[in-house]
Order: C-alpha cells, then structure tokens, then sequence
C-alpha cells in the first residue's frame, strides 16, 4: 500500500514541518547560548511574526515583499523591547527564575496579541501562488518551496553573521565563555539583546512562514514553540546544526508516524522517540 | 533561666509543630466560619494543587531538579481512580491506593533513565511526558472518554459519611495536605532532607559527602508522583468528574509557578504559592479582557524583584530592615 509517490509526499510534509522547526529551534539556540536560559517567548514571536504579517499585508496595505521583512523587523523589534523591560531588569541569575519570567513575558505577549488582534483565527494569504507542483507523483505546494529556500536563506545569512562580522564574533565568544568575554571588554548587555533581537527574528520568519499553511491566531505558536524547543533539545541545546538536524528530524518523524501509524497519535510517536534519544544519548544528537 | 526565657525556648523549640498544629486548628475551624460553598471550593482546589506542590516543591526546591510534567501524574491519578472505580467496580479508597502504586511505578521507569538528564534536557523530558500522557487521555477514547472527559465517578465515603459536599470534601482534602505537609518537614528536617538540599546546591560536593545522588532523585520524584496521584485520586473523586484539559502541560507549567512563587525550597511556601496562583485569577476577575495582561504582569514582577518567591523574599526583606532599624537604634544610643 506504501508506494513511492506516498513516501516521497511525507518526506516533504515533513521537510516542511521540519524547516520551520530548525527556525524556531535556532532561536531557542542563540538565547540560550549567550544567556543560558530556555526562552519561552520564542513561542510567541512565531504567532507575532504571522499577526504582523497580516497587519502589514491588509492593514498597512504593503506589497508581499515588502510585508516580508517588515514583519521580521517588526517581531526583531518586540523582541528587542521585551528583553530590555523584561529581561534585564531581573535581580537574579537563577536560571529557573530567569525561565519562568520568560514564561510570564509570554503570558503578556499572548494576553497583548490576543487584545490587539482579537481571539479569532484568521488566514494569511501564501507567498506566491498556492497551485501545487507535481514532482515524482508527489505534490509540493510554492509555499514549501519558498519555506525550504528562506530557511537555507537564513542559515546562510547566520552563518555569515556569526563568522564574518564583529557581532557575531562576539556573540560566540560570549557563549564559549561569558566571563572570558568580559574580561576582554565585550559588552553582556550587548550581545544579550543582540541574541534575544535574533532570536526574534527568527521566530518572526518562522511564523510569516508557516502561518499560510496553518491558520494565525494568537496562540497558534504555543505548540510550534515546544516542537521546536523539543527539536533544539533532540539535536543538542545550543548546537546550531544539532537544531537544524533536529528539526528536519522531528519533522519527518512526524510526518511519517501520521502516514504509516496514527495521525492521532503523531505527537506521542514523536516525543516517544525524542525520549528515547535523550535516554540513549543525554546530551541530544549532537550535543557537546 | 527565667520563666519567660523557658516559655520562649519551649515555643522556639517546638515551633514546626505549633505553627502546622495552629493551621490545623485554623482549617478545621474554617468552614464553620466559612461557609460559602464557591469559598469553600476555592480552598477546596487550593489544598489539592497544594498536594502536588508540596511534593513538587521537595524535588524541584530541594533536589534541584526541573519537572514540567507533574500534571501527568496528576491526570494519571485521576483517571487511575475514575477507570478502576466505574469499569472494574474497585472500591474507592483500595482503588486509590493501588492506582498510587502504579503512578509510583510509572515515575520509578520514567525516571530512572530521565533523572540521568540535567536542566533543560530533564524539562523537555517531563514536558514530554505530559504530552504524551495528555494526548492518549484525549485520543484513547473508549477507555478515557476523550476531549468530552469522563463522569459518574463515585464520591468517597467512611463507613455512612459519604464526602459529597464542599463542606466535607474540606475536611477529607486538607487532611491529606496536612499529612503531606507534616511529612515533608519531616522530611527536609532528616538525614536524606539534607542529603537533598545538598544536592540542590551542589551534585558533584554532595557525592563527595556520600549522598547517593542518583537514588535520591529517583526516591524524591517519585514520592512527588505519589503526592500528585493522590491529589488527582481525590480530584476526581471530589468532582465526579474529569477531563483531559485538567491535566495538559499548562497546568504542569502552573504547578511550576506554584513553587517559584512560594519560594524555592520553602515547604510552606508551597501552600502560599499555590492559594496565590488559584486565587489570582479571581482577585482579576474585574479587569476582564485585561485578565491575562495582568497574570502575566504579576509573575513577572514577582520574579523579577523577588526572585526567592513571596514569602522568603519578603520574610528576607523584613529580617533586612530590622537589622538596619536595630543597627540605627544602637548607633543612637551610642551617640547618647
């Protein structure tokens, strides 16, 4: 019954799903790597990002490769203001207490999102065309495709950030080594709210992208959020290709247990699995 | 020593069990004083969340360990009860026992190849967990009744008096969380209390001084299943009835907030932390649309400005200016 054009249609639903998770799982990365903390307001910055989206395109009337990167920028920008009124201001270094006001910050984001855009769900429109391509017997809508070539677009551009400009230099030496890193007079601060404005935009891509596929509403990043961070976990926290490899595998795991197994119980088959890795391997697929 | 100084050092010394035998007095006097039956199921909610607090509190606070999955065993408790109970007819009190045993089980298999995991990997793990727990309760709908959730569940009853009332669920529930507050400032007063204080602060320094780290963990964790599974047992059986939604990482998240707002590490902090989260939304009622914006507010500034929860952070700042205010007194009387 599993013939070929079936198999190669769940490797690119789970491509799909995969790409948007390694997005959201790098920005788990970066904050986590320069502050040390798990980020829960990531999950918001994915619904923010398809909220801003929506603005930009019907509100604001802007062109789709204008609303693009206006609604990254916007989400860069939230995020920027959330860790400098959010994060910084805290009288502790605990990271637990540190995570769960990242927790209540996005409480706030959700509770501001859901009065600003009210609790209705709402459809973005897709990038270009939704006609799908038939590829081997397979079906890829253009939406996948502009997901797959964005996602690559950003690994590159995060490559380049971190090894050519002096930023990205300092943020990695602050997450090799925080006190090394002031010592030689790099700014905590700075690279902090750098990482946290990165991060966002991250996320903010990440759901301009996956919103035409799914449907916006203000909490529709909650459980892309935790795929995510469960796809950071499976590669290795902190590891950037560990994230991407954990993403993709994430999400042909899913893919594949709703086509073979039970679509009902797709999310058990993938966090059973998940467990499995870290209690084979602790320290996730590629972790250090 | 005078008269005075014997009755102080009597008080001093026994202070553990004055205070939890004053609050004992104090809840068993409440509903005679109080009996709104929606106050009353408040209180009712707050001594149930603050069962699985307490035992959260003892392994996350002392042990130093992370779980955002105790709402699953919250839910494994109450579906345990509600299943054993109407499919196979079990009396209610052996059937929470058992069903204790078995949540005791689950934790002791998860855990003892998920404890070997440390901080972030360890919450993924137990947030796994929920997940998991909480989608075959949605989706195995002949046994758990899926998302329209379960009812019919029997009430508890000893011998004629069947708890079937706020009133007297009150006494059944605080019951149990006076028996798991007392055990566990018994507990953290002991030798493996301390062996796991030590751990919280330290794994690699409290293997040195002979605690056995591994063991402790598991030990700990799952005695906070058994606490959350008895919670969960009593949930049901106090409600009739149960629905997934009750037991999704939300609530895990909740527990969390619970001990973090009570004070890491603080045994009555947890009863604090938890009356706080179940009551806040209430208190917020009136700013309606708002109601989230403010939630979220509140533990953020908590946190931010009182990162040792409520009541160690204000206990600490008042110790502060006391010491200050003395110091500005001796300073005077110096002077004059």
């Amino acid at each position: 019954m599993s013939s070929f054009p079936d198999f190669l249609q769940f490797v690119f639903a789970g491509l799909t799903s995969g790409a948007i998770y390694a997005l959201i799982a790098l920005g788990f990365c970066v904050v986590h790597n320069t502050m040390g903390i798990v980020n829960f307001a990531q999950v918001d910055f994915v619904s923010l990002g398809g909220m801003l989206m929506f603005s930009a395109l019907f509100a604001a009337g802007l062109a789709m490769p204008l609303a693009l990167p206006a609604a990254v920028l916007g989400v860069t920008l939230a995020a920027l203001l959330v860790e400098r009124i959010g994060l910084r201001p805290a009288r502790s270094d605990n990271p637990l207490i540190l995570i769960f006001i990242t927790i209540g910050l996005s409480i706030i984001l959700r509770g501001l999102m859901s009065l600003i855009w009210g609790k209705n769900r709402m459809a973005v429109p897709p990038l270009t065309s939704d006609a799908p391509l038939v590829l081997m017997g397979a079906a890829i809508t253009p939406q996948a495709l502009w997901i797959f070539a964005l996602t690559l677009a950003a690994i590159a551009l995060l490559v380049f950030f971190f090894y050519q400009t002096s930023l990205g230099l300092a943020m990695r030496a602050v997450a090799s080594n925080p006190t090394a890193a002031a010592v030689v007079g790099l700014s905590a601060g700075r690279v902090r709210a750098a990482s946290y404005a990165l991060a966002g935009a991250l996320g903010g891509l990440a759901g301009v992208l996956v919103t035409p596929i799914t449907t916006l509403s203000y909490d529709v990043g909650v459980l892309l959020g935790l795929k995510g961070f469960a796809a950071a976990i499976l590669g290795g926290f902190g590891s950037f290709p560990g994230a991407i490899l954990g993403g993709l595998c994430l999400g042909l795991l899913e893919s594949f247990s709703a086509g073979y197994l039970s679509s009902a119980y797709k999310d058990v088959t993938a966090f059973v699995v998940l467990l499995l890795v870290l209690f084979v391997r602790p320290k996730g697929l590629m972790g250090k | 020593m005078t008269a005075k100084d014997k009755i102080l050092y009597f008080l001093y010394l026994h202070r553990t069990g004055l205070t939890v035998t004053a609050f004992a007095a104090f809840v068993l006097v409440f509903p005679l004083v109080e009996d709104n039956p929606y106050t009353l199921g408040l209180t009712n909610l707050i001594a149930l969340y603050a069962l699985v607090v307490l035992g959260l509190n003892l392994f996350i606070g002392y042990a130093g360990q992370i779980s955002l999955g105790h709402a699953a065993f919250f839910g494994l408790g109450a579906y345990g009860s509600a299943i054993a109970t109407t499919a196979f007819n079990l009396p209610p009190w052996p059937a929470m026992a058992l069903v204790a045993a078995l949540v005791a089980l689950v934790a002791l298999v998860v855990g003892l190849p998920a404890l070997r995991l440390h901080g972030h990997y360890l919450a993924m793990a137990t947030l796994g967990c929920n997940i998991v727990v909480y989608t075959v309760l949605v989706q195995w709908h002949p046994v758990t009744g899926g998302h329209s959730g379960f009812s019919g569940i029997p009430p508890l009853a000893l011998g004629d008096f069947v708890f079937d009332e706020e009133g007297r669920f009150h006494y059944l529930v605080w019951s149990f969380t006076l028996l798991a507050l007392l055990a566990s400032l018994n507990l953290v007063r002991s030798g493996v209390g301390r062996g796991l204080a030590a751990l919280a602060a330290d794994e690699t320094a409290a293997a040195c001084l002979g605690v056995d780290v591994r063991s402790a963990k598991v030990k700990v964790f799952v005695l906070s299943a058994v606490f959350a599974s008895l919670a969960g047992s009593l949930f049901a059986h106090c409600y009739g009835f149960v629905s997934p939604d009750s037991f999704g990482i939300f609530r895990s998240v909740d527990f969390v907030i619970m001990v973090v707002l009570g004070g890491l590490g603080s045994i009555w902090g947890s009863l604090f932390g938890a009356a706080l989260v179940t009551l806040l939304p209430e208190w917020i009622e009136v700013f309606d649309t708002y109601k989230d914006l403010i939630h979220g507010l509140i533990l953020v500034l908590i946190l931010m400005f009182l990162p040792q929860g409520l009541i160690t952070g204000l206990a600490d700042l008042l110790k502060q200016r006391l010491a200050l205010y003395r110091r500005r007194l001796e300073s005077r009387d110096a002077d004059a």
